[in-house]
């Protein structure tokens, strides 16, 4: 549905950072979730993949995972989120104004948004980067090729950015169309209101594998820019925020250590022969005290989402429509970049 | 002390003290709350380590607008995407407001036309684009457009224009030596006329004998130039689109979403202008009409020289609502993608986080064009005002 939602958004931003009470500070994010008793996650309108809606009509995907994985380290029950929708222009003012509490939909960690717009990164849960969706029938090869065409590029996004640089830099002309979201984007492109839909290439997938006959489309070779997407939340609330990075970073371990949803109940009873699993899952230390939470937060943790391995193969792997191969998303061992922090 | 009370009692008592007190009160409390709204932002803001100003307007936008009246590329400011913004938002405005007049005058005088098919289908469309959104109307216009074939199948108008689902292209003009001639010709003759209808009235005013001033004028106004352009070998060359790749290249563009919103929001408004001009013509006494078939004026005469003069006193004031209503509505925009300064602000307000400073120019723009319509249209008014003799 098309609605001008950057409008409502704005003005709800502005409504709340000009009325909002004096007393209301930025520090006690984990004391508002847990009086609310639920987290604001603010999703994707819609990606295959990372954030859509099952045949029952309840929220699931890679990003909505992260959410229930947070749910589950501060509530201790991973269905204690409230979705809140955000399009690529009104995320930020979503988050701005306390209208979520974290931000878990495919953005790119970049210095501008970590400093002046006033957010900090969690960490990198997928590493991307920025692709071209094009018609097998057009006979493109390379994205050199592109001087004259049409591209549907999502508003406010990095990738618009991104593409006004890589044109310019090439000395290419293109028409830009601005779509709010992937859905609008999808539907231009199949309407041929563009010969070419660019965005980040997990998305790009997404959106392939949900094009009619996806053979008669190709991503074009070049990857234009680094996207490493990632949760955020607001600056200024450091309990928060450490909050968002472990608990990203529990995902991460469990896949080193070989936690899963499946075995994570049973390693947690007993000591395992791993001291750092033990203090990941509470059995030992007390890591779970020192960022306000409960000993079993890990646990929880693991037990509503599986490790990052099996998130990533239960919606993006190659059993999905996706078919994304790990690539960079793997582990340092296994040829990635994925490196977890110590859990000491 | 002791006589205080009862001469506040007395002061109380009086209407207009006790008025002046009371707007006085109104107005202390709105103050207030003004005051209380400004510190309580400035608070939250730094809480929030957000940084306010205009200072990023001049910061480089790196985004690139598809529609641009005037030079603009990603390395221009914020500041002047804004600037693109607002004349895309003033051109779709123009061009609505153009459309939907003459729409809209067309339909109410055709919903009092003896001609019952006319009338009926009058009736219909003015009943019909009222009563169903704009949004929808826009989306519907935006499929319609972007539902025409492709650009290898485009539409040919004698291969110079250009029709497919990316809009239509057509050939683009480009002055030559001695095209400013035509121009201060045409301005020549625009001048003449507007001094032939003058004297004309003057001429009716003085001896009640007519002059056919607007064949004269309009012989004028297109004659001139035309004799003059032909004269100089036609001093204009045509940069006709040619097909490339993926688009056609060279020529005008013009986007389906800019011919989705100038006709969905001429449409709709023109609907509510048929309302008032019917509304008009009928509060115009009945008297009139048959005083001026008394007279010997023909149908059209006396529609033209008796009853709408009178009737636009009716007609203006609610026009000016809708010329308001078409400009604002034209926010829209931002649901298929045109960009009008909405949609390009939005941008602006996501890649910068400005949200204040970008929702405050919003607001100041909007009310800005809203006063000078108002303004121009109220000065119109007073012009057509009957004059009470």
């Amino acid at each position: 549905m098309r609605t001008p939602r950057a409008w409502i958004a704005a003005a709800a931003a502005v409504a709340t950072v000009t009325l909002s009470g004096i007393g209301v500070t930025n520090a006690a994010t984990l004391e508002d979730v847990r009086a609310a008793g639920t987290l604001k996650c603010g999703i994707n309108t819609g990606l295959p993949g990372f954030a859509y809606t099952d045949d029952r009509g309840t929220w699931t995907g890679f990003d909505v995972a992260y959410c229930q994985a947070l749910a589950a380290a501060v509530l201790g029950d991973p269905t204690k989120v409230r979705y809140v929708n955000v399009s690529a222009a009104n995320r930020f003012t979503a988050l701005a104004s306390g209208e979520i509490d974290v931000l878990s939909r495919n953005t790119t960690w970049t210095f501008q948004r970590d400093n002046e717009l006033g957010f900090t990164f969690a960490g990198v849960s997928y590493y991307d980067g920025q692709g071209f969706l094009i018609r097998r029938s057009l006979r493109v090869a390379s994205a050199k090729e592109l001087n004259g065409a049409s591209v549907c590029i999502q508003r406010g996004t990095t990738t618009e950015l991104n593409l006004a640089d890589y044109f310019r830099a090439n000395n290419l002309r293109y028409e830009p169309v601005p779509i709010a979201d992937n859905e609008e984007a999808r539907v231009a492109y199949v309407a041929g209101r563009c010969d070419v839909y660019t965005a980040d290439a997990s998305a790009l997938a997404a959106t392939k594998s949900a094009l009619q006959n996806p053979n008669d489309h190709m991503i074009l070779p070049e990857v234009i820019s680094k996207e490493p997407l990632g949760p955020l939340v607001r600056q200024g609330d450091e309990r928060w925020s450490d909050i968002a990075r472990w608990t990203l970073n529990v995902l991460l371990a469990a896949e080193e250590y070989g936690v899963t949803q499946a075995n994570v109940r049973d390693m947690a009873r007993a000591a395992t022969p791993n001291p750092e699993v033990n203090r990941m899952l509470g059995s030992e230390g007390s890591l779970g005290a020192m960022l306000g939470l409960a000993p079993n937060w890990a646990v929880n943790v693991i037990a509503a989402v599986g490790n990052y391995g099996e998130m990533f193969e239960r919606y993006l792997g190659a059993r999905t429509p996706l078919g994304l191969p790990r690539g960079l998303n793997a582990l340092y061992k296994n040829g990635g970049v994925l490196y977890p922090l110590p859990m000491r | 002390m002791a006589a205080s009370g009862p001469s506040v009692a007395r002061a109380w008592s009086n209407e207009r003290v006790r008025a002046l007190v009371v707007q006085a009160a109104v107005l202390a409390g709105i103050v207030a709350l003004l005051a209380w709204l400004v510190a309580n932002t400035a608070h939250n803001l730094e809480t929030r380590g957000l940084k306010t100003g205009f200072g990023f307007l001049k910061d480089p936008a790196f985004f690139d607008i598809n529609q641009k009246l005037i030079e603009y590329s990603s390395r221009s400011s914020f500041g002047r995407a804004l600037l693109v913004g607002l004349l895309n938002t003033l051109l779709v405005s123009a061009l609505g407001i153009v459309a939907a007049t003459i729409l809209g005058f067309a339909a109410g005088m055709l919903r009092l036309s003896r001609n019952w098919l006319m009338a009926r289908l009058a009736t219909a469309y003015v009943e019909f684009t009222r009563n169903v959104p704009l949004l929808l109307q826009l989306i519907f216009w935006w499929s319609l457009l972007t539902g025409l074939p492709g650009v290898q199948d485009s539409l040919s108008l004698g291969n110079v224009a250009f029709l497919n689902n990316r809009g239509a292209r057509l050939p683009a003009p480009s002055a030559e030596p001695g095209f400013g001639m035509v121009l201060a010709g045409a301005g020549m003759a625009v001048v003449a006329a507007i001094a032939v209808s003058a004297w004309a009235k003057r001429r009716r005013l003085a001896t009640g004998r007519g002059f056919p001033v607007a064949a004269i004028a309009i012989g004028l106004i297109v004659g001139v130039p035309t004799t003059l352009f032909l004269a100089l070998g036609q001093p204009l060359a045509w940069d006709v689109p040619q097909p490339g790749r993926f688009n056609f290249t060279g020529g005008i563009q013009v986007t389906p979403e800019l011919v989705a919103l100038w006709w969905a929001l001429s449409v709709y408004t023109g609907a509510f202008i048929a309302e008032g001009v019917r509304g008009g013509i009928l509060s115009v006494a009945r008297g009139q009409t048959e005083a001026a078939y008394a007279l010997g004026l023909s149908r059209g005469a006396t529609m033209r020289k008796v009853v709408l003069p009178q009737a636009l006193c009716a007609i203006v004031p609610p026009l000016t609502s809708q010329y308001l209503n078409l400009t604002k509505n034209s926010s829209l925009a931002v649901a298929i993608g045109y960009q009008d300064l909405v949609s390009v602000g939005g941008t602006v307000l996501n890649q910068s986080g400005r949200a204040l400073e970008v929702v405050s120019i919003w607001i100041v723009v909007y009310l800005g064009l809203s006063l000078l319509t108002s303004l121009f249209m109220n000065w119109y008014n007073r012009r057509i005002a009957l004059v009470e003799r």
